[in-house]
């Protein structure tokens, strides 16, 4: 039997899957339907669904790397590889995806308080709270540090008005991240505030937006007079923009391929095309398929690269606006060779392939959300190679 | 580190200049300079400690690899120290026990005869070996065998009556005449003619018929070498275009400032960057599961070959005028990038090669 800590970590993992994965839950959950987002207003799909989520929330398995203590299973980098085998191996649903867990809960463990870790983050991780990220305005898109919502002292709290906007689910949310303005006086990088409150507030209203791909994950997000109690901060006041570009380096590893799993993760696009159009006769488009394989499996292994070397204490930092350009434009021409492959069929909506067209416009956002190509490659130009801003 | 020592070394024993003098000087090979690579254990990087190597493994041979590209050093590193010293190892006799001795100490150098056409294909090889006697007769022509004009021995690729078989023999065997190539990257390669040429058992590496058990090792080893040579080679290039552009005026500010320039800089980055991870991995399959590690090198190697073309494409570019004449060192990693994108195969071969491992 087992002879290391790795084998004896995998033997008992493989048991505990096998006894409590609902076979519903094992069929790898591709496709917005089949997330579960989890909140306090979250309808189950299914028993399984809930199920599947009790029981991993109760392991600390819907953030296994965080600790034990906010909720998570305390595994190591080796562990959290041979997990994620371990659940691929028997094409296992992801328990639970949530902006909490891919952005707030990076951020609050950073800069959060010890009472503000214990309190929020084991919310996150058994689901029970879903969070919203309001961070664009609608003059503050690329130029982020432009945000104008205002939060004005009023002793014990802020006094919050303004507008946010591509504020995703905000409507299905149950608190939202916010920056806010704190100091109008101050350089527009030092006067921002990190900012947590419900969004069952008095003053909160949502407005869906609907998209080019026909659905509406994104809205409009409004505060009038909206009260702040004063322990809801996140770091230091005024120096929210320290928070939030911790956090957007996590945002943009998530869209790169870390959590969604973009660039290069799930089945070989051959396979895929492949199966679409009876074998893959246009050797135009072959060729092209072969390059995106190749780009794909190339910026995996980069993802990869840079998790080993953060578990090392190198952060990825600067290197996260590398993965979210090359991991987002990569997947944009992954789906325009979907759409190739998928002939006329692709055009209709709920068509023969399902989903395909709206996936295929989802992904246009990809290389704008989260920073876009350009900035990033600004980014990378300042920072990485020291050009002449 | 390997990497910083082998960088040390580098600047000072092998700088793009020293390409240069060798090129002018029609020069294409350094004897004394390989004895001291032997020295620092490079020579024998993949020889067991056994035969006097430093048996370092295939991620450090990589690094020492990306290391030489940056320079642009010129040695047998790849042709000896990395596709012929894991050909021999895939054998356990006495006789490739001597040969891997002979490498770690630089006192052989090898080169591989397999193309016979315009581009990488070994399985397509045709050239006979008649079987005569206890032995074979080889006969016909081998091209763009790098090193090969001065390489001591020859890894030499032929067809016997039940399949292919590998022959390691002396370059200076009756029948064998050699035509060394004015190649564009200025190194060794040459055209070599084999006129019923006499071999023996002895002359067999590996079995009769059987020749990938031993060369598709070595071949994987070589490729992955390669295409981390392609990778410090585009970070060689890359170095001088960043600089360039923080100190090249015009329009009164330095070219850099643009932004048409930075992004297209930044995306540079980004490709090597992607492409270095694809090197690390090749590295670490050869090393620790060597069986399954073809889709890691084709995957890198065909990585290697854009990012390099690029970055040198761009390289040229972004220095103008200057980047186009012969008395700046752009080209010669133009040239090089080229010739190694040829060389064990291009992007289409490896492309078909991860498509075939994907399911395509």
């Amino acid at each position: 039997m087992a002879e290391n800590p790795k084998d004896d970590f995998r033997a008992t993992l493989r048991k505990w899957l096998d006894e409590n994965c609902p076979s519903e839950m094992r069929d790898g959950g591709s496709g917005e339907e089949t997330i579960c987002w989890g909140g306090k207003n979250w309808v189950f799909t299914s028993d399984a669904q809930r199920v599947w989520l009790e029981r991993c929330a109760a392991k600390g398995y819907t953030v296994p790397t965080w600790p034990v203590d906010y909720g998570g299973a305390g595994l190591t980098r080796d562990q959290e590889k041979i997990f994620h085998e371990e659940m691929a191996r028997i094409n296992a649903r992801v328990p639970l995806q949530s902006f909490g867990i891919w952005m707030l809960g990076p951020a609050l463990m950073h800069f959060g308080s010890h009472e503000q870790k214990l309190h929020y983050l084991p919310l996150v991780a058994r689901g029970e709270v879903r969070w919203c990220q309001g961070y664009s305005e609608p003059g503050a898109g690329s130029d982020l540090a432009n945000v104008q919502t205002y939060g004005a002292d009023r002793g014990d709290h802020w006094l919050v008005n303004g507008q946010k906007i591509w504020t995703s689910y905000a409507d299905k949310a149950d608190w939202i991240f916010a920056l806010v303005r704190t100091d109008r006086d101050a350089p527009k990088h030092k006067g921002i505030s990190f900012l947590l409150f419900s969004m069952d507030e008095p003053g909160v209203e949502t407005r869906p937006i609907k998209m080019i791909s026909g659905i509406s994950p994104f809205c409009e997000t409004f505060f009038t007079d909206v009260k702040v109690p004063k322990d809801q901060i996140v770091g230091e006041e005024n120096k929210g923009w320290d928070v939030a570009k911790y956090l957007l380096t996590h945002e943009r590893e998530m869209i790169s391929g870390g959590a969604g799993g973009l660039a290069g993760a799930g089945r070989a696009l051959g396979a895929v095309l492949s199966e679409t159009m009876g074998g893959l006769s246009d050797a135009t488009l072959r060729a092209d398929a072969m390059k995106c394989e190749i780009d794909s499996l190339a910026i995996s292994l980069t993802l990869e690269r840079y998790k080993d070397q953060s578990e090392a204490g190198q952060g990825a930092g600067d290197a996260s606006a590398m993965l979210k350009y090359m991991g987002t434009e990569l997947n944009k021409q992954r789906h325009e060779l979907m759409m190739t492959a998928g002939g006329s069929d692709a055009l209709e909506w709920d068509g023969p392939l399902g989903n395909r067209a709206g996936d295929w416009l989802r992904t246009k956002a990809n290389s704008i959300e989260g920073g876009t190509s350009e900035v990033m490659l600004s980014i990378v130009s300042r920072r990485v190679l020291g050009l002449p801003g | 580190m390997l990497a910083d020592m082998a960088r040390g070394f580098l600047d000072g024993a092998a700088p793009v200049s020293k390409l240069r003098e060798m090129r002018d000087a029609g020069q294409t090979h350094d004897a004394d300079l390989w004895r001291e690579m032997a020295q620092m254990g490079w020579a024998g990087v993949l020889v067991p400690e056994s035969a006097g190597g430093s048996d370092m493994g295939f991620a450090a041979a990589n690094v020492i690899a990306q290391e030489m590209g940056k320079t642009l050093a010129v040695s047998p590193f790849l042709s000896t120290a990395v596709i012929a010293a894991t050909a021999l190892r895939q054998v356990s006799d006495d006789r490739a026990q001597g040969a891997l001795a002979k490498i770690a100490s630089s006192e052989v150098t090898y080169g591989l005869a397999v193309d016979e056409g315009i581009k990488f294909d070994p399985d397509a090889t045709r050239m006979e070996a008649r079987s005569d006697g206890n032995g074979f007769r080889l006969s016909g022509k081998k091209q763009f065998v790098v090193d090969g004009g001065l390489a001591d021995r020859l890894l030499v690729l032929a067809r016997t009556s039940d399949g292919l078989t590998l022959f390691d023999i002396p370059s200076d065997r009756a029948g064998i005449s050699r035509a060394a190539s004015n190649m564009i990257d200025a190194r060794d390669a040459a055209r070599i003619t084999f006129d019923d040429v006499e071999v023996t058992g002895e002359d067999v590496l590996g079995a009769v018929g059987n020749a990938m058990v031993v060369l598709r090792p070595a071949l994987n080893a070589g490729q992955a070498a390669l295409a981390a040579e392609l990778t410090g080679l585009s970070a060689g290039a890359f170095g001088m275009t960043v600089g360039y552009l923080k100190e090249r005026k015009q329009f009164g500010v330095e070219i850099g400032r643009f932004q048409a320039l930075q992004h297209r800089a930044a995306h540079i980055w980004c490709e090597i960057e992607v492409t270095a991870s694809a090197i690390l991995h090749a590295g670490r399959m050869l090393d620790e599961d060597p069986d399954n590690a073809g889709l890691a090198v084709s995957l890198a190697k065909a990585r290697a070959t854009a990012t390099a073309k690029l970055a040198v494409i761009e390289g040229v570019q972004m220095h103008g005028g200057i980047g186009m004449t012969d008395a700046f060192d752009m080209g010669f990693y133009m040239k090089r990038a080229r010739v190694a994108a040829e060389w064990l195969g291009d992007y289409s071969y490896h492309a078909e090669k991860v498509a075939a491992a994907r399911g395509f």
